[in-house]
């Protein structure tokens, strides 16, 4: 039952937030958390045209031996992936949470350029109100 | 003095005038210049007639809206863009705050007549306040609803000097979403709102410069306060109606 880290890619598979949440994950550059992230963008456009059964959404789930990797693909095709242990049953709550959050600070906020980097202290203060104290 | 006065009166009661007869040919189907809700006009020239569900918003009844409330996404977004449109006009962050505190007097100024126009018509004894204090109690609840659906969390009178006051909003319902960045710190996005209040502190003839400032507390982190800096004329008439 842990939070490890939430990572936010833009529609072109760009990293445009990162944080990690304790510490559990090893510390990566931020050039590898870029690379990482754009690889992602790419396994999870693979999974969406793979479905044997029409237009899919793509890899919800991608599961290590000790931690998850959760993904919520928006309608806008931003992507918010949440890494956490194994057992945590509120994670689609979660994410849909931290989607709100975003449409809320980041959206909302004239001095946000979209698709790029998010430094929003709001996003920042609401994340870590929802994610850390868990 | 008094013949001027007049005069420009008139000369506003004429324009008035002139404007809405000559607002019959901006309406006509030919004008391009708006685009109006169909009217039969429009309709038999267009030859698409639309049913028209709701009555023109020039001819809703003005108290129609009183208890209505605005989506506070919807102006969240727009005065985003207003704020962005205004940032990429203004050479620095005081142009920036001026502008905004234009656009919010431009409100303010048909909030106060919407409000005393509606006082007129609900109240039994409509009263235009002449005293300063008074008129910014008004401010902080009546205008302040109207405008935000809450009452101002405060007014404070500064104690250092006796021309200014201030009305404190813990968490001012349109900067709600707005993070200001490091290298703006000083910008304070309720210049719109100081606009608001200066309109209504003009229109009810206490001419002041209005001005918008962040004050964070550790419990109210978008605590702001609206400065109230009264001209010194209002000052000394506050001293002869004591």
């Amino acid at each position: 039952m842990a939070i490890h880290g939430l990572w936010v890619i833009n529609k072109a598979g760009g990293l445009v937030y990162q944080r990690n949440f304790g510490d559990g994950l090893p510390h990566l550059t931020a050039n590898e958390y870029l690379v990482l992230a754009g690889t992602l963008h790419g396994i999870h456009a693979i999974t969406s045209r793979l479905s044997p059964s029409g237009p899919s959404s793509g890899a919800q789930v991608i599961e290590g031996e000790s931690f998850k990797l959760n993904v919520l693909l928006t309608h806008t095709g931003t992507k918010f992936i949440l890494l956490t242990s194994l057992v945590e049953p509120t994670v689609d709550a979660m994410l849909q949470k931290v989607y709100e959050i975003y449409a809320e600070a980041v959206m909302k906020n004239p001095f946000h350029t979209p698709e790029m980097p998010i430094r929003t202290e709001g996003f920042d203060a609401k994340v870590t109100a929802l994610l850390s104290g868990r | 003095m008094a013949y001027t006065q007049g005069n420009q009166q008139n000369a506003r009661f004429s324009v008035l005038s002139s404007s809405s007869l000559s607002s019959v040919e901006h309406l006509s189907p030919n004008s391009s210049r708006f685009s109006l809700p169909n009217t039969p006009s429009i309709n038999t020239t267009l030859g698409t007639p639309r049913p028209n569900l709701r009555p023109n918003i020039y001819d809703r009844h003005l108290n129609k809206t009183r208890t209505a409330e605005v989506s506070a996404s919807s102006f969240a977004y727009l005065f985003s863009e207003v704020i962005q449109y205004t940032q990429k006009r203004v050479s620095g962050i005081n142009d920036l705050e001026r502008r905004l505190n234009t656009l919010g007097y431009r409100v303010g100024m048909r909030v106060l007549e919407l409000n005393v126009w509606r006082s007129e018509s609900t109240s039994k004894a409509p009263k235009r306040e002449i005293k300063f204090l008074p008129a910014l109690m008004s401010i902080h609840t009546q205008v302040w609803k109207a405008v935000f659906g809450k009452p101002a969390d405060a007014i404070e009178k500064s104690v250092e000097n006796d021309d200014e006051y201030m009305i404190v909003d813990n968490d001012p319902p349109i900067t709600r979403n707005i993070s200001i960045p490091r290298d703006m710190s000083q910008l304070s996005c309720s210049s719109f709102t100081a606009g608001i209040v200066e309109a209504v502190l003009d229109g009810l003839g206490f001419p002041a410069r209005v001005t918008a400032h962040n004050t964070p507390s550790d419990t109210h982190p978008g605590r702001t306060t609206i400065l109230i800096k009264l001209e010194r004329s209002v000052i000394e008439r506050e001293e002869l109606l004591k």
